[in-house]
């Protein structure tokens, strides 16, 4: 076997990256050769394991256990640690979710491997598969490759399609792992969500989303006047939020909210990915950056290279004057 | 409680990055550096702990001499000594590297807790915590928001994606990484800068801690990444940008 992906689920729900990291493990299985097989976490995951199955995959490997019922970093490290140790794959895929942030570095240290995480697509050299992963939030990238085996490597939310349920459907197969309570020392309560938001930036039709180019929560009326003059909501990056100068509920982000306007104005935001999965599924993305290679240049639809101060007053009268 | 922070100094926010000669990492010549943003929130965090329970904040930072400066800062700040990893500049380690040496390094201060940032600005890794608790054998809990200890555990809440938290209790020893914007950032006073210069730091050559910081996981090529999608950008002067782009969502896009 040359692939293993480890899939994601929580109380019988998909994690969608699962599918993003399917695809990913296809395309190293075809730079590097062999076939991919999946493995599938937690209490009762029988009917998820029968779908993914049939996601172009050989084998499915279920480990079932009460002890995975809640995922903890104790028991989902021991239980693939045996899984890998048993079917020696030459690459461990996952999706670079935060549950895989949490566990995933563990595990490769256990084989004293490094994991390299974050990757965004994938090369081969001399028949093994060469990884580019992002630096400085996606300012530059870096063709990783390591040494000897398993490679371990996470997936970037968004850069490789899903991979959907074909006709063929590969095999399932239990596999025991053997777990032990006193191993697992982490105590994890039930998820919570916080009390409601009041703001509902999801059902906006058009937001302006102001960054840290703002400098200042003095400056915050420069964006205020253009999303008034839009009819718009007011939305921001995490930092502005952290900084308390706007609230939390505005925030967009993968620790925010998730939105798709018709039209998403990204203001002296430099688009880090935990931004651009709250925001990307917008209509029209108009970005106004001072730094030419900012990222969320690649992302936007309109661009405008310039200093916020001085473009969107510039803005706020052309609309007021096309809507005179 | 004693406590261990790490703190990474990295280029700073909005640097001109350039790739240097051979391809394999940056030109560091004209760079500016700064502490890792995390990192800050880490300190803090460590700060007011030590300020609600007694005890003592060690940073341990691993970079080249010029590290010296934002271990001064963290110093200056309110952390009671600090130990500095030295290495060579150069190409960056990978994540297990880097944290077989914070580990050698905080191993001999038994800690409780050690608190570290959730993610680098430069590398962006997102490992270096988890795999100092796996090397030394703590439990770990990622992505914290709260610490509140209790005994001889702590409660901590953690983000989870979407909107959800989750409180995880986890016996001491603990690595805990610190997300961003938890708390308020202190800033240095000037007595702090003064007392920073008194304060012991000490000094180890990577190579005498006996920690295998080979990386095996190389960066052969850093590059800018290529441009796929076919942005418009507009240019001209702030009112002929402002007027092209509102005729564009007029008329191209249909959404004013
Ligand atoms: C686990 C995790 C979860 C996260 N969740 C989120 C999240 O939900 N949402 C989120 O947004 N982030 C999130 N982040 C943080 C994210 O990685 C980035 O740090 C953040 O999005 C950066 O915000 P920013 O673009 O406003 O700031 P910066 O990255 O500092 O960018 C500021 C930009 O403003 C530009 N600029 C400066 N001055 C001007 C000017 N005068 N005119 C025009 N442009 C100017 C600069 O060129 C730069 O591109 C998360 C990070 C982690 C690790
Ligand atoms: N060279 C270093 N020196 C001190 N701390 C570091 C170093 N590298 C990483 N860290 C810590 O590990 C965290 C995560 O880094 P990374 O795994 O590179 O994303 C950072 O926020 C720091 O707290």
């Amino acid at each position: 076997m040359s692939v293993l992906v480890i899939l994601e689920q929580r109380d019988g729900k998909w994690n969608r990256l699962s599918f993003e990291a399917l695809a990913a493990a296809r395309a190293i299985a075809e730079a590097v050769g062999g076939s991919v097989n999946a493995a599938l976490l937690g209490a009762q995951t029988e009917s998820l394991a029968n779908e993914a199955a049939k996601c172009k995959v050989e084998k499915v490997f279920v480990i079932n256990d009460p002890l995975l019922a809640q995922y903890t970093p104790e028991g989902y490290t021991a239980a693939l640690q045996q899984l890998i140790e048993a079917v020696h794959p030459k690459v461990v895929v996952f999706p670079h979710t935060y549950q895989v942030r949490d566990f995933a570095p563990k595990l490769s240290t256990r084989f004293g491997r490094p994991l390299i995480s974050d990757v965004v697509s994938v090369k081969t050299s001399d028949g093994r598969a060469m990884f580019v992963r992002q630096l400085f939030q996606g300012k530059l990238s870096a063709d990783v490759h390591s040494s000897g085996d398993p490679q371990f490597v996470s997936i970037q939310a968004g850069t490789f399609r899903a991979t959907e349920p074909g006709d063929q459907a590969g095999s399932v197969e239990k596999f025991p792992a053997k777990l032990d309570a006193s191993q697992i020392r982490s105590k994890p309560e039930q998820p919570f969500r916080e009390a409601q938001r009041s703001v509902d930036l999801t059902a906006a039709n058009v937001i302006v989303s102001v960054g840290r180019g703002i400098k200042e929560k003095d400056n915050l009326p420069v964006v205020e006047e253009l999303a008034k003059a839009l009819g718009a909501e007011l939305a921001a990056s995490r930092p502005i939020c952290d900084n308390g100068w706007l609230p939390m509920e505005r925030q967009v982000g993968s620790s925010g909210q998730t939105v798709a306007p018709k039209v998403y104005f990204a203001v002296g935001i430099s688009g880090a990915i935990q931004h651009l999965v709250g925001m990307k599924g917008s209509k029209t993305i108009v970005a106004i950056n001072k730094d030419e290679s900012a990222p969320i240049f690649e992302t936007a639809d309109y661009g405008i290279v310039g200093d916020l101060f001085e473009v969107v007053p510039a803005l706020v009268e052309e609309i007021k004057k096309s809507k005179a | 409680m004693k406590i261990i922070v790490s703190v990474k100094q990295v280029p700073a926010r909005d640097s001109a990055l350039r790739v240097n000669n051979d391809g394999k990492w940056l030109d560091e010549s004209d760079l500016s550096y700064e502490m890792n943003e995390p990192d800050a929130y880490a300190l803090e965090e460590a700060l007011q702990l030590r300020e609600k329970l007694g005890g003592e904040v060690v940073v341990v930072c691993a970079g080249p001499q010029r590290a010296t400066q934002t271990i001064r800062e963290a110093l200056a700040k309110g952390a009671d000594r600090a130990i500095h990893v030295e290495i060579a500049e150069g190409p960056a380690l990978d994540a297990l590297a880097t944290a077989r040496l914070l580990a050698k390094a905080a191993q001999s201060e038994s800690p409780d807790l050690i608190l570290t940032g959730l993610q680098s600005d430069d590398l962006g890794y997102g490992q270096t915590g988890v795999i100092v608790a796996e090397l030394l054998g703590f439990s770990h809990a990622t992505i914290v928001m709260e610490v509140e200890p209790q005994d001889g555990t702590v409660r901590v809440k953690r983000e989870l994606e979407d909107g959800w938290f989750q409180h995880v209790v986890l016996p001491l020893p603990v690595v805990l990484t610190i997300q961003s914007g938890i708390k308020k950032l202190r800033y240095a006073t000037l007595m702090g800068i003064k007392k920073a210069k008194t304060k012991e730091v000490k000094t180890i050559a990577a190579s005498e801690l006996e920690a295998d910081a080979s990386s095996s996981a190389a960066m052969d090529q850093v590059y800018l990444p290529q441009r796929s999608k076919q942005t418009q950008i507009l240019t001209g002067n702030s009112k002929e940008v402002a007027h092209q782009l509102v005729e564009k969502l007029k008329f191209e896009a249909r959404v004013l």
